[in-house]
Parts: structure tokens; C-alpha cells; sequence
């Protein structure tokens, strides 16, 4: 069945795409092998899976400002998640995701979106209305 | 977002492509986070190494440049990620060296300033308390916010580079006096008394406050730290946290009581012990292990820490199975040069790298060029991000990395 999400205003186009979900954080320098797709940092729980064409659902961003470039450069590999979904996002994360038109959105209003949302689950994003579905 | 006449006539192109670009960057990412107006910075400060760039965006630079753009304010550069002195023999490509050569090109074209360095606060032109700046470093954000209280969101490369094009950014974050209010407080038990304590201690608040939108406040601290101990602190609280701003009541400027970070002082908080460090180091020890590169990095070094660092050499020759890395700015580099650290570095086997920091070189390509592994640091915060490019981390102080690369292994 399905279920509406609100959440704040986020960056970037409406897409569609399969939700990968984890507790924990997410940088482009900490954690990614961006050549290879997957996430490389050995203390990351999703350590070994490939990224590309999901829809990443974690708790917040980390660390530095090069995922603000990073971004664009693995779209234009067509190696990068098409969308990221955090409970709360920092500067770094919403303005690569901008730059690379990458779709962005934060700060749901039902709660946890590391719970409301399963690994697999199909969604669909809409930043300017600031919705999230799974269908 | 409201607009001034003058922002209304960049985003209508007036003020040419670029600036309507960067106008319409920062109107974005301003109504993610409820920016109601721009504020004027002074400065602003962009990262840019070709790794993170790549070819999409070097290519992004250079059409900048073809649309006639140019900085509107000072605009520096946070280091760059090949030394054009030194990359053959780091195993760095060509392709890599050309990357950066054409970023310098964009780069120069526009008017930024080459700095190359993420210790601009020690070295360029530090903002006074109350500046408004677009600074593009975490640890120089953070030192920025905390240290000298002035005001900047950690601003990635594209939108320092807008700011700069611009001369102004959306007024969000920790622009608003609002968001400059503690959130969480710690009790330090246990003060750090020598520079890796303080990256450990920065790490383990880092990981505790764990969200951009959280202020720590210390209180505990019994001495008053140097600039490169608060340079160690925020940096690693800054990668650990994506914190962009803390107070040490007593020390830093806003904190003067703590009653003047709280606007309703928290009755619980929490304490930092001399096992809470113990507990964070045990995830970077590995000693007796082989030590295949030791580097002093991430922040670049100051003077006085490269100075440290040649004394503790000694003319000690390093052991021929590990490398040795001193990364710092161009400026200290070459008063390094000037005052002979330099050569009492390099003769014992050393290199010291001019405008780049270790994990901004293409990392993971040059461990396998070299066949590097094991990297010992007495950075909190290299240790952190390099175990993503496939190293395996230890911490050590200053002298026991200096030890560690005399004897090839971790002491």
C-alpha cells in the first residue's frame, strides 16, 4: 500500500529509485570506493555493498566538505545514489546534491526515516513538495 | 529568500552567467535550510583537489572561466591535491597532474588566490570576531566559529566558489546568533595535555555530538590551549561530528561564563575520563606492526609543529622500508626552506610537501602505487578518513611517530 512521508523542502529533481537503508552516516571521502560503487570504509555497516542508482536512506552526513564536489563527478559517471534521505542533513551533503542535481531531503515529520523506510522499498521523491512516497 | 536589488539583478543574469549560476546555487541550498536573506562575507575559502573534482568538475571551473567569471571578494584555496614539485615520485599520474594544472588555470583565471592551505587562520588573513566569511574547510570552519567567533557554515567547494563570485551567502546555520548556543555539555575530567590528546579529545565530542546542529560546550579545561592544539581539537571533532562550532568555557570568546552559551544552562552533562580516550585509541593501535608510511598531516603543520618534528629527527635516518610526510602550506614551506627545517627533514630520509595534505592526493592510488598499508599519524582526524581508501590506521603522538618511522615499526 501506499504511504506518504512529509518531510522539509530538499534539493534536486523528483526521482524514483530502491531504498538502501542504514543507521549510520554517510560521507563520499569516508566512505566510498567511488570507482568501484561501493561503500569501502570497513567500519561502515553497509561496508562491501555497491551504491549506484539507489536511493540512500541514512541518519545524518559526516566529515568533510569534498562530497560537495564528489557528487557531481560520480553522476557523471553514472556512479552515484540517485537520491539521499536523512533524518537531518549538514551544509556539505545539500549543496553537492544541488550542484549535481542529485535529489536531497531531510527532516521527516513521522519520525526516524532509518525506521519508516525498508531496505528495498521502492520510493519516490518529490524535494520541491518535500514528499517522499513508498509504492 | 528575500533579495536585495542587486542579488535580483545577479539572478536576472545582469551580472553575467556565473553569477546567475551561483545566485541560483545558494537561493537552493538557502531554502533547504530556511534562509530568509543573504549576509555579506568578507572572504571566502574553496576547496578544490582534482580527486574530488574530476573531469566533470575541472570541466565545471572552465566553463565558469569561458562565462567570464570572476571573484567578487578575496577568495583563497584550501590545499591542492598534487604537488607539482613532487608527484612522479608519489606515483601520481599524468592524468592526475594535468587535472590539477588545469584547476590552478580556472582557478587563477578568476582571480582566487592560491593559497593552498586548510591553515588559513594561521597563516592568511585570520576573521575577526563577528566576521561574516565562506570558508570551505571543516577545521578551518570550525576553528573559525569557535576560536575567533567569526561566523561560517562549512561551505563545500561549489558554493565558497559562489560566495565568492557573489560576495555574500545564505544566512543560515551558524550565522544566526540563535544557532550559536550550546546544546550539549561535557565535563573534561581528564585534560588533554599534549597535541594528539587534544585530536582524541575533539574525536571522542565529535562522535558524541554526531550532527552539524549540535554545539558542545566544555567546560574542564585548566589551561589555555595553543592555536595548534584547538587546530588538532576542532578538526577531529569536525570529522568525527560534522560539528561546525564549540565553546570551552573560559577559553573561547564567547564563552566567557557558561551562562553566556546556554540560554537555560542544562542541569545534566556528561564526563570525559582518562578511559574514554583510552577506549578511543584502541581502535587505531597496531604496535609492533610494520609502519609503511608515517604522515603529518590533516591540518597541514605550522611552523612550530615542523619544527617539532625536525628536532625529534634528530639527523636520524628514517628506516628505508617507511615513508615520512610533513604536509603543510606554501608560505610555511618556505620559511621552512629559509630556516634549514626543511633539509634537517629531507636529509634524514623525509619529505615535506608543499600546498597539499595526504588524503586529499589521491589516496588510495598512491598506497597502491607504493604499497602502502599501514599509516601512522598523530592525527585523530587522517586516521579517520583513511581507512575508506583501504589503509589501515594507527594513532601515536608526534614522538612516537617519529620513533615508529626510525624503526619501521609502530613503538
Amino acid at each position: 500500500m501506499k504511504r506518504i512521508l512529509k518531510c522539509h523542502v530538499g534539493v534536486g529533481p523528483k526521482v524514483i529509485g530502491e531504498a538502501m537503508v542504514s543507521k549510520d552516516n554517510f560521507s563520499a571521502r569516508y566512505d566510498l570506493d567511488r570507482i568501484q560503487g561501493v561503500f569501502s570504509r570497513p567500519t561502515h555497516k553497509l561496508f562491501g555493498q555497491s551504491y549506484v542508482g539507489k536511493i540512500l536512506v541514512m541518519n545524518t552526513a559526516k566529515g568533510g566538505v569534498a562530497s560537495a564536489w564528489m557528487l557531481l563527478e560520480m553522476k557523471s559517471r553514472d556512479m552515484a545514489p540517485v537520491g539521499i534521505l536523512f533524518n537531518r542533513t549538514n551544509t556539505i551533503l545539500s549543496q553537492g546534491a544541488a550542484l549535481a542535481g542529485i535529489s536531497l531531503c531531510d527532516q521527516f515529520e513521522d519520525g526516524d526515516i532509518t525506521d519508516l523506510i525498508g531496505s528495498g522499498d521502492h520510493l519516490f521523491i518529490d524535494p520541491e513538495r518535500g514528499i517522499v512516497e513508498i509504492v | 529568500m528575500k533579495l536585495t536589488s542587486e542579488e535580483q539583478a545577479m539572478l536576472s543574469g545582469e551580472h553575467g552567467s556565473a553569477c546567475k549560476w551561483a545566485l541560483e546555487h545558494m537561493l537552493q541550498v538557502g531554502r533547504q535550510f530556511d534562509a530568509q536573506d543573504f549576509v555579506p562575507v568578507s572572504q571566502a575559502h574553496m576547496m578544490g583537489d582534482p580527486e574530488s573534482l574530476g573531469e566533470a568538475g575541472v570541466r565545471f571551473l572552465e566553463r565558469l572561466v569561458e562565462d567570464s567569471a570572476k571573484v567578487a571578494i578575496p577568495t583563497i584555496t584550501d590545499p591542492r591535491g598534487v604537488d607539482l614539485t613532487y608527484y612522479r615520485e608519489l606515483g601520481q599520474t599524468e592524468t592526475m597532474a594535468s587535472l590539477e594544472r588545469r584547476i590552478i588555470k580556472a582557478c587563477s583565471s578568476m582571480g582566487i588566490l592560491l593559497t593552498n592551505t586548510c591553515i588559513c587562520y594561521q597563516t592568511i588573513l585570520p576573521p575577526v570576531r563577528g566576521d561574516h566569511v565562506a570558508f570551505g574547510d571543516t577545521g578551518v570552519v570550525i576553528y573559525t566559529n569557535s576560536v575567533l567567533g567569526a561566523y561560517s557554515n562549512f561551505e563545500g567547494g561549489p558554493s565558497a566558489l559562489a560566495a565568492g563570485l557573489t560576495g555574500r551567502t545564505p544566512r543560515y546555520g551558524p550565522h544566526l546568533d540563535s544557532n550559536r548556543c550550546g546544546t550539549m555539555r561535557f565535563i573534561v575530567r581528564h585534560p588533554p595535555r599534549e597535541l594528539t590528546d587534544w585530536g582524541v579529545l575533539g574525536g571522542i565530542i565529535g562522535r558524541a555530538a554526531g550532527s552539524y546542529w549540535e554545539v558542545p560546550v566544555l567546560e574542564g579545561i585548566d589551561t589555555v590551549p595553543t592555536s595548534d592544539e584547538l587546530k588538532h581539537f576542532g578538526a577531529a571533532m569536525a570529522s568525527y561530528g560534522s560539528v561546525p562550532l564549540f565553546h570551552i568555557v573560559g577559553v573561547t570568546p564567547e564563552a566567557g561564563r557558561i551562562e553566556d552559551v546556554f540560554n537555560k544552562i542544562p542541569t545534566s552533562s556528561t564526563d570525559i575520563a582518562k578511559s574514554n580516550y583510552e577506549d578511543f585509541r584502541k581502535n587505531f593501535s597496531a604496535k609492533g606492526e610494520k609502519v609503511d608510511v608515517v604522515v603529518f598531516a590533516a591540518p597541514q603543520l605550522s611552523l612550530m609543529e615542523i619544527s617539532q618534528v625536525a628536532a625529534l629527527l634528530d639527523g636520524r635516518r628514517i628506516n628505508k622500508s617507511t615513508a615520512l610526510f610533513v604536509c603543510t602550506s606554501p608560505g610555511v614551506a618556505s620559511d621552512c626552506d629559509r630556516m634549514g627545517l626543511t633539509n634537517k627533514i629531507e636529509t634524514c630520509g623525509g619529505k615535506l610537501l608543499r600546498g597539499t595534505c595526504f588524503y586529499q592526493q589521491f589516496a588510495r592510488e598512491i598506497a597502491q602505487a607504493n604499497g602502502w598499508y599501514h599509516l601512522v599519524s598523530n592525527s585523530a582526524k587522517i586516521v579517520n578518513i583513511i581507512g575508506g581508501y583501504g589503509y589501515k590506521p594507527s594513532l601515536a603522538s608526534m614522538e612516537k611517530c617519529v620513533e615508529s618511522a626510525i624503526k619501521g615499526v609502530l613503538v
